[in-house]
C-alpha cells in the first residue's frame, strides 16, 4: 500500500470532520500548542523523556492478557485483553496526561485545567500535576461528582482544587464548557489538559498521539504471542481516546477489523443514550466538527449512560471519519448488556473492568461466537472498576 | 452601502459613537424580545445584537448562559429568532439588526438555508463566535452575497496577522473582546483596551465595536472614547435576571441604564 493513512491536514481536519472552530481569544493560545506540540513530538529528548516516564511511573508495557477461559466459555475468537486498567491510577487516561504534562512545563505553563466525566482523566492530571508541582484545577459536572464521589477525594487528595459545574446538563459536556471558559479568562500561565481525541487542532491528533502507545504494544505484544496480526479490535467510545490508542497503529492493516462500542444507555430507540456515531448527525461543538447528539434546532441533547465517562454528546472527529469511510465499525450496547459484560469478565477471569471497558467487553461476549476459535480479538480495558463500586453496590441494593 | 456600514458612517460624521445593546432573543419570555427591542431604538441605541440561544454557550459568562437557558426553556431557536426579527421589522426598517451565538444551530439549519433565511428577516449582520475566518469562508460568502455582513472577533492576544484576516474577512464592524475572558467578567482594563485599539486600527478602517465586561455609563463612555461603539450585554440582562417575576420593572431598568449610557456617550 502507498496510499498511507495520514490524517489529519495541517488544520487538523479528517475530512469535513475535526478542524478549529473557537472564539478569537483562543486561537493564538492553541496557535502556540501546536507550534510547540509539532516540536517536541519529534524531539528525541522529550521522547526520551516521555518514554521513561511511561515506563517507570505509569508501568508499561501493560500485558496483553489471553482471557484463556473466558474465550472457552463463550466458544469463538482467542480473547486478548489489553490491561490498560493496571495503569498507575487505573486507566489509559494517564499515557495522556503525562504527555500533555510535559508539554505544559517544556512550555513554561505552571497551571493545569482539566475536565473530567468519571473522573479518570481529572485523577490522571492531578496525579501529573503533584508530581511536576503544577497548581490544577479539574472541572467536573455537579451530576458527576455526585455519582464519582471516590475519584473526587482522589483528585482533591492529589491538590486539585475540583470544581462542581452547575450548568446545562450537570455533566461530562458542561463540564468541558467550563474549562474552556477558565482557559479564556487564563490563557496566559494555563495550560488546558482535553482528556479525549476531541477538542480543537491539534488536541485530537495530540491525544490520539499520545494513546497510540496502547495500539503500538499491543501489535508487537500480539504477534509475539501468536505470531500474527489480530482479526479485530474492539473498544468502547465516549470521546473515544481508548479507542482511537488502540486502532491508530492498525489503520493501514486491512485484515484488522474495528469495532467501536458507544454507550446505548436505555436502548438507541428511547432516545436517552449517549451514542452519536450510531444515531447522531455531523455539527459543531467544543472547537471541532464531528457527530452530535442534537435535535433539529442544533441544540444539544441531554445524553444517558450508566457510565459518566462515556456520557457525552459528541465523538472525536477522527472516529467520525473512520465511521463515513468504512474502516472502522460503530456498535453500541445498553446499560444492562453493559452490565452482563462487567459480571462476566468479574467472574471469569477475576478482573473487574471499569463500567466504560464493559461495554466493550459486552460487544466482544457477541462478536467472539461469531469468530473461529483459531482467530484472535483484542478488547482494549481500559481502565478498573475500583471507581465504580459505589453505583454498583448500589444497583445491587448494598450500602457501603 | 449596507445598512451597517451607513449607520456607522452617520455617526462619524456627527462624531458620535454607536451604543449597541445585546439581549438574547427569548429571554425571559418569547414576547419579551420585540417591544424591549423597539424600546431600545427609542432609548437610543444605533444597532441590535440579538443572541440566538445555545444550549452550550461556551464563551458566555453565567448570566448570558442563563438567559439562553431561560430562552429554551421556551423552546427558542435560530428560526425562531428569525421570526422575532421579521415581526420588529413590521415597524422598524431602519435599525441594524445582529445576530449573535454559536455556529451548531446554523449548521443544523444548513448555511444556504440560513442565508437565505437571513434575508428575508432583513438582517444586517452575523456574529459567529465558534466560527472564526479559517473555517467561515463558505458561510461568510454565502451571507456578503445576500448583503449580510459577516462580523468577526478581536481579542486582546490577537495578532497583526489576525487583524488584517479579519479585515479582509469581514465587514460591517469588528467586535472587540475587551478582556481576556468570556462575557460580562470584571476585570477591563480601559488603558490596556486603548493602546490594543490602536494597534488594530493601523490595520483595518472598520469600525470597532468594543465589548465583553462594560457595565455603566461611565465604563462605557472610557471604552467608547478609544473605538467606535459599545457593546453591553450582561448588564442589561441582569436586569431581566433580576426581575424574571416583573419583566416591565426589567424593561424599565433597561431602558434606565442605556439612556444613562447614551448620555454619557454623547457628553
Amino acid at each position: 500500500m502507498n496510499n498511507k493513512y495520514n490524517m489529519p491536514d495541517d488544520r487538523g481536519h479528517f475530512g469535513p470532520y475535526g478542524g478549529i472552530f473557537v472564539a478569537e481569544t483562543l486561537m493564538p493560545p492553541i496557535q502556540e500548542l501546536n507550534e510547540a506540540y509539532q516540536r517536541y513530538i519529534n524531539d528525541p529528548e522529550f521522547i526520551a523523556e516521555l518514554d521513561k516516564d511511561l515506563k517507570y511511573y505509569v508501568g508499561r508495557p501493560s500485558p496483553l492478557y489471553h482471557a484463556e477461559r473466558w474465550s472457552r466459555e463463550l466458544g469463538g475468537a482467542q480473547i486478548y485483553l489489553k490491561r490498560e486498567d493496571l495503569n498507575h491510577t487505573g486507566s489509559h487516561k494517564i499515557n495522556n496526561t503525562v504527555g500533555q504534562a510535559l508539554l505544559a512545563k517544556r512550555m513554561g505553563k505552571t497551571r493545569i485545567i482539566a475536565e473530567t466525566g468519571a473522573g479518570q482523566h481529572g485523577v490522571a492530571t492531578a496525579t501529573i500535576a503533584a508530581r511536576l508541582g503544577l497548581e490544577c484545577v479539574v472541572y467536573m459536572g455537579a451530576v458527576d461528582v455526585a455519582r464519582q464521589s471516590l475519584n473526587v477525594y482522589r483528585m482533591k487528595l492529589l491538590g486539585a482544587k475540583v470544581v462542581a459545574v452547575e450548568s446545562g446538563s450537570k455533566t461530562l459536556k458542561d463540564a468541558l464548557n467550563e474549562a474552556l471558559r477558565d482557559w479564556v479568562t487564563n490563557v496566559d500561565n494555563t495550560f488546558y489538559i482535553i482528556g479525549t481525541v476531541a477538542g480543537p487542532h491539534p488536541y485530537p491528533a495530540m491525544v490520539r498521539d499520545f494513546q497510540s502507545i496502547i495500539g503500538r504494544e499491543a501489535k508487537e505484544q500480539c504477534i509475539e504471542a501468536t505470531g500474527r496480526l489480530p482479526d479485530a479490535l474492539v473498544a468502547c467510545v465516549g470521546g473515544g481516546s481508548n479507542a482511537i490508542g488502540l486502532f491508530y497503529p492498525f489503520i493501514d492493516d486491512a485484515s484488522v477489523k474495528m469495532y467501536g462500542v458507544e454507550a446505548a444507555g436505555d436502548g438507541v430507540a428511547t432516545g436517552r443514550h449517549s451514542a452519536p456515531l450510531c444515531a447522531g448527525r455531523p455539527g459543531v461543538l467544543h472547537g471541532n466538527r464531528t457527530y452530535l447528539m442534537c435535535d433539529d434546532d442544533g441544540e444539544i441533547i441531554e445524553t444517558h449512560s450508566i457510565s459518566a465517562g462515556l456520557d457525552y454528546p459528541g465523538v472525536g472527529p477522527e472516529h467520525a471519519w473512520l465511521k463515513d469511510t468504512g474502516r472502522a465499525t460503530y456498535v453500541n450496547i445498553t446499560d444492562t448488556e453493559a452490565l452482563e459484560g462487567f459480571y462476566a469478565l468479574t467472574r471469569m477471569e477475576g478482573i473487574i473492568p471499569a463500567l466504560e471497558s464493559s461495554h466493550a467487553m459486552a460487544y466482544a461476549m457477541k462478536l467472539a461466537p461469531t469468530m473461529s476459535k483459531d482467530e484472535t480479538l483484542i478488547i482494549n480495558l481500559s481502565g478498573r472498576g475500583d471507581k465504580d463500586m459505589q453505583t454498583m453496590a448500589k444497583r445491587e441494593g448494598i450500602e457501603l | 452601502m449596507s445598512r451597517l456600514a451607513s449607520t456607522f458612517e452617520e455617526l462619524a460624521k456627527t462624531g458620535r459613537k454607536a451604543l449597541i445593546p445585546f439581549i438574547t432573543a427569548g429571554d425571559p419570555t418569547p414576547n419579551f424580545t420585540v417591544p424591549m427591542m423597539h424600546a431600545m431604538v427609542k432609548a437610543g441605541v444605533d444597532v441590535i445584537e440579538l443572541g440566538i440561544p445555545f444550549s452550550d454557550p461556551m464563551a458566555d459568562g453565567p448570566v448570558i448562559q442563563r438567559a439562553s437557558e431561560r430562552a429554551l426553556a421556551h423552546k427558542m431557536s435560530l428560526r425562531r429568532t428569525l421570526e422575532l426579527v421579521i415581526e420588529f421589522r413590521k415597524t422598524d426598517d431602519k435599525t441594524p439588526v445582529v445576530l449573535m451565538g454559536y455556529l451548531n444551530p446554523i449548521e443544523a439549519m444548513g448555511y444556504e438555508d440560513f442565508a437565505n433565511a437571513a434575508q428575508r428577516a432583513d438582517i444586517d449582520g452575523v456574529l459567529t463566535v465558534d466560527l472564526p475566518p479559517e473555517e467561515g469562508s463558505e458561510c461568510s460568502a454565502l451571507l456578503k452575497a445576500r448583503g449580510i455582513d459577516p462580523i468577526f472577533l478581536l481579542a486582546p492576544n490577537s495578532t497583526d496577522e489576525r487583524v488584517q484576516k479579519m479585515d479582509l474577512a469581514g465587514s460591517g464592524y469588528i467586535y472587540y473582546v475587551s478582556l481576556k475572558g468570556v462575557t460580562g467578567a470584571g476585570h477591563l482594563n480601559i488603558t490596556d483596551v486603548e493602546n490594543k485599539l490602536k494597534q488594530i486600527k493601523a490595520h483595518t478602517n472598520l469600525p470597532i465595536a468594543i465589548g465583553f465586561g462594560v457595565k455603566d455609563a461611565q465604563t462605557a463612555q472610557a471604552i467608547a472614547n478609544v473605538g467606535d461603539g459599545v457593546v453591553i450585554g450582561s448588564a442589561l440582562i441582569s436586569k431581566v435576571e433580576a426581575n424574571l417575576d416583573n419583566p416591565e420593572q426589567a424593561s424599565k431598568e433597561i431602558i434606565e441604564l442605556l439612556v444613562s449610557i447614551r448620555q454619557a456617550l454623547d457628553n
